[in-house]
C-alpha cells in the first residue's frame, strides 16, 4: 500500500482566493453528506443495483474538477456522484437518478454508475474499468481538431492502470499532443486487491514515463495540492499542447460498493487514513487562516443537510420512469418504437 | 442489378467507397477518417487511396495498432459532435475493440437518457476466401446485429456501397459498415453525390415465383449464380438482399415469401445463433401459414476457417450449396 506523499513532494498551495476555498470545502462536505444519505437510502431499498461511494476521496474529486473551466469535458468511472455534484449538477436530479426516477439526470436509464450532465460538460460515468479513457482522448481530439483551448480530464482508478486500453490511450494522446489530463485517483484498491498485489510498478504515475509524458504524484487527501496539480496540468495542456498524468493518492473509507462488507482491509490502515480526512484537515487549514469562521462552517453544514434532504424528498416524490420510455433514446433516428425491436413484427402487413 | 439507378461509368466497389468518403469529407468539415495505415499507405485494401493527399493529415489520421484505443477515441470525438469514419483494417480486429463498440458506442445514448449522440461509422472488410486462415476470415454480422444501439450495413454492390456509406456518415447513430473483401474489385454503376440509399430497405435483385433466397453482401452474388443455374432447370428464384441487418426490412422479405411459399437464407457466417437463423425465425413468425416447406439455411461450416484452399472452399457457402438447398425445400413442399 502506498503512503501519501510527504509534504515535500507536493507543490506549494496556490494563492486560491478565499471564496474558492470556501466553495471547495462546501462541495467536499456536500458530496460526503449526499453519499452518506445515499447509503441510507440504499439500505432502505430506494436505490438498487450497485452503489459505489467515494467517501474519503472527495478532496481529489473536488480539487480536480474545480481546477478546470466549466466547459472542459470530463469523464469518470462508476464512482462519480461527486464529479457530477462538483460540476454543479442539481443534487435533486442526481438523487432522482439513483432512485431510478423520471426526473433523474438520465431519466432512469443510467443509475448510480451512469450519470451524465452534458450541459455541464460532464461526459459521464462508465462501468468498465478503463473503458472511458479513450473516450476522453476523443474529447481531447475534438478540442484539438476544432482548434479550441479546452482540456479533457479523464478520471480513472488504480485498477485501470493495468488495462491495456489505458496504454493505447496515453500513447495516442502523447503521439498527437492532445489536451488531455490522465487523472488517476489511486484509492489503493482495485475492489479488494491492493495496488502492490496487482501492479509490478506501484508508483503508478510512472506509467507516463513510457510515453515521454510528464506526470506527478500528489496527496489526494489535500484538496489544494490536487487543485494546484490540475491547474498546472491544464495550463500546460492549453499552452504547450501536451497531455500529462496525475496520480492522486487517496483512500476509500467504505467497501468497493454497498454490497462489499469490507472485511479484508486492516482496521489500523483505515484509522490512519480517517485521521487525514479532508473534512478535518482542510477545516483546520481554513479556520487557521481565518478563511472561514465556525459560524460559516455551521452554515455550510446546515445548507448541505437541507440540500440533501430536499434531494431525497424530491426523488421520493418523483414519478418512476414511465414504462413507455423503455425504448426511448436507443437511437437518434429510430425505425420502430417497439422495445422488442424487429422481433415483434408488428410492422409486417398481414 | 436492374433496379439501381445508374450512371454511365462502372466503378469498383472499392472506388465507390472512396467516392462516398471523398464527397462527405468535402461536404462536412466535421467528417474525418481514422484508422491503421489509411493515410500514407492508402489503406490495407486501398479504399482510402488519395484521400490523405486531398484532405491532409488532420482529417485522414493514421493510428498506431490500437483498435480499442482509436475506436474509443472515435466514440469520444463523436460524442462531442464530430463525425468520425473509422477504418478497422479487417473485421477480425474489431474483436479487440468489442468493449468499446458494445459498451460505449451502442449504449452511450441510451444509458445517459439521450443527452448525446454517437454519429460514428466503423468500416471494416470481412468474409473469407483468400486462404487467410482461422483468425483472418470472419463474418461477424450476427454479433453486431445482436446489439441494440448499433446499425449494421452489408452492401453487395458498388451502388449500395456508395449510397449506404453516405447515409451512414450522415446518420446520427453508430453504424457498423461491413464490407466484403471479395467484392472490392466488383464493378457496377454508382450514384451521384446526393444519391443516398436508406437503411432498412431491402431490394429484390432477381424476381421469381418458386423460391425466395435471402442473401447479403457477397452471398447475393452466390445466390444469383445459383438462381441462374436453377433457371435452366425451370426453377425461378427471387433473390432478396436486405442490405442492412439492423434495421432489417422484414416487409420485403415477407412479401416475397408469401408469393413463393419457400425460403432459403444464405449467410457467410457460422450457423449457430447466426444471421440466417435469425432471419429464418422472423420469416417463420411472419409467414408460417404461407410456407409450404421448412426454411433451409446455407451457412459457413461450423468450424474455424482452415487454410488449405480446398478445405476453405468446402467451408464456405457455394452456389451449388444454395442450389441444392432450393431443390431440397421445393422437394419438401411439392
Amino acid at each position: 500500500m502506498a503512503d501519501a506523499p510527504t509534504p515535500q513532494d507536493t507543490i506549494p498551495a496556490p494563492a486560491a482566493d478565499a471564496d474558492l476555498m470556501r466553495q471547495m470545502f462546501a462541495t467536499i462536505h456536500l458530496i460526503r453528506t449526499f453519499e452518506e444519505r445515499a447509503a441510507e437510502e440504499y439500505m432502505r431499498g430506494n436505490i438498487g443495483g450497485f452503489l459505489h461511494l467515494a467517501i474519503g476521496e472527495e478532496a481529489a474529486v473536488v480539487g480536480s474538477v474545480m481546477a478546470l473551466r466549466p466547459t472542459d469535458p470530463i469523464t469518470s468511472t462508476y464512482r462519480e456522484h461527486g464529479q457530477a455534484l462538483a460540476r454543479g449538477s442539481d443534487p435533486r436530479a442526481v438523487m432522482a437518478e439513483l432512485f431510478g426516477r423520471a426526473t433523474g439526470l438520465c431519466g432512469g436509464h443510467g443509475g448510480s454508475m451512469h450519470l451524465m450532465d452534458r450541459e455541464r460538460f460532464f461526459f459521464g460515468g462508465y462501468g468498465i474499468v478503463g473503458g472511458s479513457v479513450p473516450l476522453a482522448v476523443g474529447l481531447g481530439f475534438a478540442i484539438s481538431y476544432r482548434h479550441e483551448d479546452g482540456v479533457a480530464l479523464v478520471m480513472f482508478g488504480d485498477g485501470a492502470t493495468n488495462q491495456g486500453v489505458l496504454m493505447e490511450s496515453m500513447n495516442m494522446a502523447k503521439l498527437w499532443n492532445l489536451p488531455v489530463i490522465f487523472f488517476c485517483l489511486n484509492n489503493q484498491y482495485g475492489m479488494g486487491t491492493a495496488v502492490d498485489r496487482a501492479s509490478a510498478e506501484t508508483e503508478l504515475f510512472k506509467r507516463a514515463d513510457a510515453f515521454d509524458m510528464p506526470s506527478r504524484r500528489v496527496d489526494g487527501m489535500d484538496v489544494m495540492a490536487v487543485y494546484q496539480a490540475v491547474t498546472d496540468a491544464a495550463h500546460h495542456a492549453r499552452t504547450e499542447q501536451e497531455p500529462s498524468m496525475i496520480e492522486a493518492i487517496a483512500y476509500r473509507y467504505r467497501g468497493h460498493s454497498m454490497s462489499d462488507p469490507d472485511r479484508t482491509r486492516p482496521e489500523e490502515e483505515k484509522a490512519r487514513w480517517h485521521a487525514r480526512d479532508p473534512l478535518i484537515t482542510f477545516e483546520r487549514v481554513l479556520l487557521g487562516e481565518g478563511t472561514v469562521t465556525a459560524e460559516d462552517l455551521t452554515a455550510i453544514r446546515d445548507r448541505n443537510s437541507s440540500t440533501v434532504e430536499d434531494a431525497v424528498a424530491f426523488a421520493n416524490d418523483s414519478p418512476v420512469a414511465d414504462d413507455a420510455t423503455l425504448a426511448d433514446d436507443v437511437y437518434a433516428h429510430p425505425w420502430t418504437d417497439d422495445p422488442r425491436g424487429s422481433a415483434e413484427m408488428p410492422q409486417v402487413r398481414p | 442489378m436492374t433496379t439501381d439507378a445508374s450512371t454511365a461509368a462502372a466503378v469498383s466497389y472499392r472506388e465507390a467507397l472512396t467516392q462516398a468518403m471523398r464527397e462527405e469529407l468535402e461536404r462536412d468539415p466535421n467528417v474525418f477518417l481514422i484508422g491503421e495505415d489509411i493515410g500514407l499507405f492508402e489503406g490495407s485494401f486501398k479504399v482510402t487511396r488519395g484521400l490523405l493527399h486531398e484532405f491532409g493529415p488532420a482529417r485522414v489520421v493514421d493510428t498506431p495498432i490500437s483498435e480499442a484505443g482509436f475506436v474509443g477515441l472515435g466514440i469520444g470525438a463523436a460524442m462531442s459532435g464530430l463525425r468520425p469514419v473509422i477504418e478497422l483494417m479487417t473485421v477480425n480486429f474489431s474483436i479487440v475493440a468489442m468493449d468499446q463498440i458494445v459498451n460505449n458506442a451502442a449504449k452511450v445514448r441510451y444509458m445517459f437518457g439521450g443527452q448525446v449522440s454517437v454519429p460514428l461509422v466503423i468500416r471494416m472488410p470481412g468474409g473469407a476466401g483468400h486462404q487467410l486462415g482461422a483468425q483472418h476470415s470472419h463474418s461477424l454480422e450476427a454479433w453486431f446485429t445482436h446489439v441494440p444501439g448499433l446499425k449494421v450495413v452489408c452492401p453487395s454492390t458498388p451502388y449500395d456501397a456508395k449510397g449506404l456509406l453516405k447515409t451512414a456518415i450522415r446518420d446520427d447513430d453508430p453504424v457498423i459498415f461491413l464490407e466484403s473483401e471479395g467484392l472490392y474489385a466488383k464493378k457496377g454503376p454508382v450514384g451521384g453525390p446526393d444519391d443516398l440509399v436508406p437503411f432498412g430497405q431491402a431490394i429484390v435483385r432477381r424476381s421469381g415465383a418458386h423460391c425466395t433466397i435471402v442473401a447479403l453482401s457477397r452471398m447475393v452474388w452466390i445466390a444469383l449464380d445459383a438462381a441462374d443455374t436453377l433457371a435452366a432447370e425451370g426453377i425461378e428464384c427471387e433473390v432478396v438482399d436486405p442490405r442492412t441487418t439492423r434495421p432489417l426490412d422484414l416487409q420485403t422479405i415477407a412479401d416475397s415469401v408469401r408469393r413463393t411459399n419457400h425460403c432459403v437464407v444464405v449467410d457467410e457466417g457460422w450457423p449457430e445463433c447466426g444471421l440466417a437463423a435469425n432471419i429464418a425465425t422472423h420469416v417463420y413468425e411472419a409467414c408460417f401459414d404461407w410456407l409450404d416447406a421448412p426454411i433451409v439455411r446455407v451457412n459457413a461450416a461450423d468450424v474455424p476457417m482452415p487454410y488449405a484452399r480446398n478445405l476453405e472452399q468446402a467451408a464456405l457457402p457455394r452456389q451449388e450449396d444454395v442450389a441444392a438447398a432450393v431443390r431440397a425445400t421445393l422437394a419438401r413442399g411439392a
